[in-house]
């Protein structure tokens, strides 16, 4: 069996175990704070004092800052959520299952922050709230996606198959996110196409995106950080019985 | 009729995939004729939910006519919904659904017959009811055409999609509310491309390129779905 396991790494086994999942992600947490205030800090000054007005819509553009991290990390959280839960199904690893729940309700506040800086940024540049567009359409199933996935996870008493019946449901759910992301390049829509792009520069001057990217990074280290806690939380109560987490509670 | 599943049938050599789908075919078709009040309700609502329209908005024929696609698709979305509920729920309480998981035989054919059965009780009269309400709502008759062939590519869709749902809640007592809180969001792009074939319809437009997507996702449903509504049944029931 030895042999077997080999082809994965240690830490992965590892994960399977709450006491040290809680204990590693309590050692890593302190630097995902400290990076994602940095981050955060950095990219917020940078955006709004320092990055130039967009040639078209003046200032009212700088709301990108806030809008294309969170609709990126929306989608990005319901990744995870499917690919810990799947991880959950397959290999039973408990710590999976509490981190695709734990994603769920930062998922629906990310796609809520996403809509809302959409609809304040497209009054002032479409000249409506909401628009029944491609892109703003299948974000709002995203956020219908999340909040299914709550509702059918806090309907089952049993966690087990709790976490099991909402792995496969945000698995189905998936299909959603190729809609997401490539609405914009399939449909003509108000919507502009994406702003970054694995294979190409940024269509922006660099004084532009750059704190985006800025931005953008310290999102996913304070997804991160929101993430760990949820995970820890949730490792406590699940194992509120076991011994390790009397004897932690105790020290305190 | 004695068709029902066992292990021994399992053993003789006559027993096949393809025998396995008609026989859970035919059981279901029987059960829902001796049941006909499941058979007439959605079908029922089908028609009451189209005839709100002209009621609560306006019984404008021109506002009628050009809002048709939209609402047949809708109220046949909604009546889809309503009967998805009942597709595991009464095996679930007599025991069978247990026996099914528990046979040797493939999963994925039996759910797949269910789920065939269920639309040629739900999806098939709803699509033979539809030009009837095309012609309630002034739907322009170049369209009728259209809305039968989307909504006869459409609705196995919305079968196979609302029995993932269905076999997620079989085992929680309420689950009616929940199923549609599941199901809507994946069924919208069913709605979309089902609502836009009936309108290129009206307006005379190439009309291949929907039914196209309609039969790109019918095919994904039908090889996907039936594998995410047997892990969702194996979920449902041992939990």
């Amino acid at each position: 069996m030895s042999d077997k396991k080999k082809w994965m790494p240690r830490w992965f086994y590892q994960l399977a175990s709450p006491r040290w999942s809680y204990e590693i992600m309590g050692k890593l947490l302190p630097g995902f704070v400290v990076a994602a205030l940095l981050f955060l800090v950095a990219g917020t000054v940078w955006a709004l004092a320092f990055a130039p007005a967009d040639y078209q819509q003046g200032n009212s553009f700088r709301i990108i800052y806030i809008h294309v991290p969170s609709a990126i990390l929306a989608q990005s959280c319901y990744m995870l959520m499917a690919i810990a839960g799947a991880i959950g199904l397959i290999w039973k690893m408990k710590v999976a299952d509490m981190v695709a729940k734990a994603c769920a309700p930062i998922g629906v506040s990310v796609a809520i922050l996403a809509l809302a800086t959409g609809a304040i940024w497209g009054k002032p540049t479409w000249g409506s709230w909401w628009v029944w567009d491609a892109r703003l359409t299948s974000m709002l199933i995203l956020l219908f996606l999340y909040l299914g996935v709550i509702a059918l996870n806090s309907a089952i008493e049993s966690e087990t198959t709790a976490a099991r019946a909402s792995a496969v449901l945000a698995l189905v759910g998936l299909v959603n996110i190729p809609i997401i992301k490539y609405s914009v390049d399939w449909w003509n829509t108000l919507h502009q196409p994406a702003t970054f792009k694995l294979t190409e520069r940024p269509a922006m001057p660099a004084e532009m995106w750059v704190p985006l990217l800025v931005m953008v990074i310290g999102f996913y280290c304070l997804f991160s950080v929101s993430l760990m806690m949820r995970t820890r939380n949730e490792i406590l109560y699940r194992e509120r019985r076991a011994s390790w987490v009397r004897e932690l509670l105790e020290k305190r | 009729m004695d068709q029902t599943v066992t292990n021994e049938q399992s053993n003789q050599p006559e027993s096949s995939a393809q025998g396995l789908f008609w026989a859970v075919l035919k059981r279901d078709l029987m059960l829902a004729y001796r049941k006909k009040s499941d058979l007439f309700n959605p079908l029922i609502f089908f028609l009451m939910v189209a005839t709100l329209f002209p009621l609560g908005v306006s019984p404008e024929p021109d506002f009628l006519a050009e809002v048709a696609p939209g609402v047949v698709w809708v109220a046949a979305l909604l009546a889809t919904l309503l009967s998805m509920d009942s597709l595991f729920r009464s095996d679930f309480e007599d025991g069978t659904l247990e026996q099914t998981l528990l046979s040797p035989q493939p999963l994925f054919v039996i759910v797949l017959a269910k789920v065939v059965a269920h639309w040629m009780m739900s999806g098939l009269p709803l699509t033979l009811l539809a030009p009837l309400l095309g012609v309630m709502l002034f739907l322009p008759s170049e369209g009728m055409g259209g809305l039968m062939l989307s909504l006869l590519l459409g609705t196995p869709t919305l079968s196979l999609i609302g029995a993932i749902g269905a076999a997620l809640t079989v085992g929680l007592r309420k689950g009616g509310v929940l199923i549609s809180l599941l199901v809507l969001p994946l069924y919208i792009p069913v709605l979309i491309f089902g609502t836009a074939a009936v309108q290129a319809a009206v307006t005379g437009l190439p009309l291949a390129g929907f039914f196209a997507l309609l039969g790109a996702m019918l095919a994904l449903g039908m090889v996907m779905a039936p594998l995410a509504i047997g892990a969702a049944l194996r979920i449902s029931v041992s939990g």
